[in-house]
């Protein structure tokens, strides 16, 4: 479904030459929720913003469903970290999950169901006639995500959206990605910098270096469809693995190299 | 009922104490240019009738109508303009502060040479003047339009025309309007002064009018009339004001909650 292959993108700006992201090539299948993780200022929001168009690679290409992107496509949704300042605020709930569904050609009565089909799979049918700083942070991330699901996106990408929750609303975030990605069949890549996070979340998680930016490693996460926070998170299988991407990391930040490796850990 | 009666006692307490006052220094005044109030007010109904209404009041206020559109249509359309795009912003800017630097009570005898003394001649004035902090606060709200919202935008594909009714004019609003606001002020000095150069009715031409014929309470009316005038305006203004940044003003109460 997504295809990244060889990409770089290098900063030029007054006098100053910032290699953010070196070289890196992976694919995301379609229905697969893939997680991103990486030290701190890897170059993780540089990267999805190539890969969401928003930003022009100095090389290398991004495909989705086989087509080169070179701009933001209409198959994408971006859902960013910022909800507060990515939710237009003269806008009430509803009219900010509509607005981009104007962009499309769509009927009136198809719009309407759309934003409440979007609104009630996030738990907030009954506030589309709120502005959204009536809300706290965490509603106004759903209403973020719900305007990305009535866009009807074939891949959705998720830039370190729960970072500015707390802990508890950032847990039922985390239940509702995973529930609206195996209801809606929908294909995510997420971007955080949270290792519990990525491990819980993603079926495959893809450990980045420090930047510039390359794939450190590919680890298909064998924890089971169905997770909790309760006993997922204190599963042996869920320790090994965060263990084994935290250490990573840490590798990651010493810039030690160490192979790319495609297959899970021995058990 | 008892805060509402509370809020009118403190809106009203002032201009109470002013009138009370100048009822009161005024009231022995045996001086011409200082009548008492008592005379200038036994003397407003009769000044102001309805003939003066439709043949004085009615065509400044139209005049100044006029102009302050034309001023708010362009300032908003240029300021967009500038505002949107670096390079237009690079070549404008030393121009804008040039002509914003200009009193525009000075440019009346110049606009009177190709527009002559009539009506065309005052709204271009009026707009010529209101025109500028109209267009400077958009150019600034343009340009400080949120960068997240920008690429929120993008990503979803809201370009061109809906990007600008959506995203762009209402994020710069809140400076629209502070514009507006200056804009209006600086309307009603210009339609006075306009219609004291060269002109045969309007408010600033029967002052002057009253005043050179030594018809003293006949020009302190017309001064209380115009203060009454910029009064109801400002009041007229605030209530399309709240109206159309319902938003901010919640946005901000929000904010000042949660700090």
């Amino acid at each position: 479904m997504l295809d990244v292959r060889g990409l770089r993108k290098v900063y030029e700006g007054s006098g100053r030459r910032v290699e953010a992201v070196r070289d890196l090539t992976f694919t995301v299948a379609a229905g697969e929720l893939v997680c991103l993780v990486g030290p701190s200022g890897c170059g993780k929001t540089t990267l999805l913003k190539c890969v969401g168009g928003l930003l022009e690679p100095t090389a290398g290409e991004v495909f989705l469903a086989g087509r080169k992107v070179d701009g933001p496509p209409p198959g994408m949704a971006f859902v960013f970290q910022e909800y507060g300042r990515s939710l237009f605020p003269w806008m009430r709930v509803g009219q900010n999950v509509e607005l981009p569904l104007k962009q499309k050609d769509l009927g009136k009565a198809r719009r309407r169901e759309l934003v409440a089909d979007a609104l009630a799979s996030v738990g907030l049918a009954d506030a589309a006639g709120a502005y959204p700083w009536q809300l706290s942070g965490g509603m106004q991330q759903r209403v973020a995500i719900a305007r990305a699901l009535a866009y009807e996106p074939e891949v959705l990408l998720m830039d370190e959206p729960f970072a500015a929750v707390d802990a508890q609303t950032r847990a039922d975030l985390e239940d509702l990605v995973r529930r609206l990605w195996r209801e809606r069949g929908i294909t995510v890549l997420f971007v955080t910098h949270d290792i519990d996070e990525a491990v819980y979340l993603g079926e495959r998680v893809i450990v980045l270096s420090a930047s510039p930016t390359v794939v450190r490693e590919q680890l298909k996460v064998d924890l089971p469809a169905e997770r909790d926070q309760l006993s997922t998170r204190v599963a042996p299988r869920f320790a090994e693995l965060r263990t084994h991407v935290y250490e990573r990391i840490q590798a990651a930040k010493r810039g030690v190299a160490t192979a790319k490796t495609d297959t899970p850990p021995p058990h | 009922m008892r805060r509402l009666l509370l809020r009118l006692v403190f809106v009203l307490a002032l201009p109470v104490v002013l009138v009370a006052v100048w009822w009161v220094s005024s009231a022995g005044s045996e001086d011409v240019y200082w009548p008492p109030l008592r005379t200038i007010l036994e003397t407003f109904p009769d000044v102001w009738t309805g003939e003066r209404w439709r043949g004085d009041v009615l065509p400044s206020v139209l005049r100044l109508t006029a102009g302050y559109a034309l001023a708010a249509v362009v300032g908003v359309a240029l300021g967009t303009l500038i505002g949107s795009y670096r390079r237009v912003r690079a070549v404008c800017e030393p121009v804008l502060e040039f002509l914003r630097a200009v009193p525009p009570p000075v440019l009346v005898p110049v606009i009177m040479l190709f527009a002559g003394i009539g009506d065309t001649m005052k709204i271009v004035v009026i707009a010529s003047g209101c025109v500028w902090p109209v267009l400077l606060n958009t150019v600034e709200g343009v340009r400080a339009v949120d960068a997240v919202m920008t690429e929120t935008a993008r990503s979803y594909g809201i370009t061109g025309a809906a990007r600008l009714k959506d995203v762009v004019l209402p994020s710069a609003g809140p400076q629209i309007f502070a514009g507006l606001r200056q804009a209006l002020s600086i309307g009603i000095i210009l339609m006075v002064i306009s219609e004291m150069f060269a002109a045969s009715n309007g408010l600033g031409f029967t002052i002057v009018q009253f005043q050179r014929s030594f018809a003293i309470p006949d020009m302190w009316t017309g001064i209380l009339l115009l203060g009454l005038l910029g009064f109801v305006l400002s009041v007229l203004f605030q209530l399309v004001e709240r109206r159309a940044l319902g938003w901010y003003h919640g946005l901000r109460a929000a904010a000042r909650r949660s700090r």
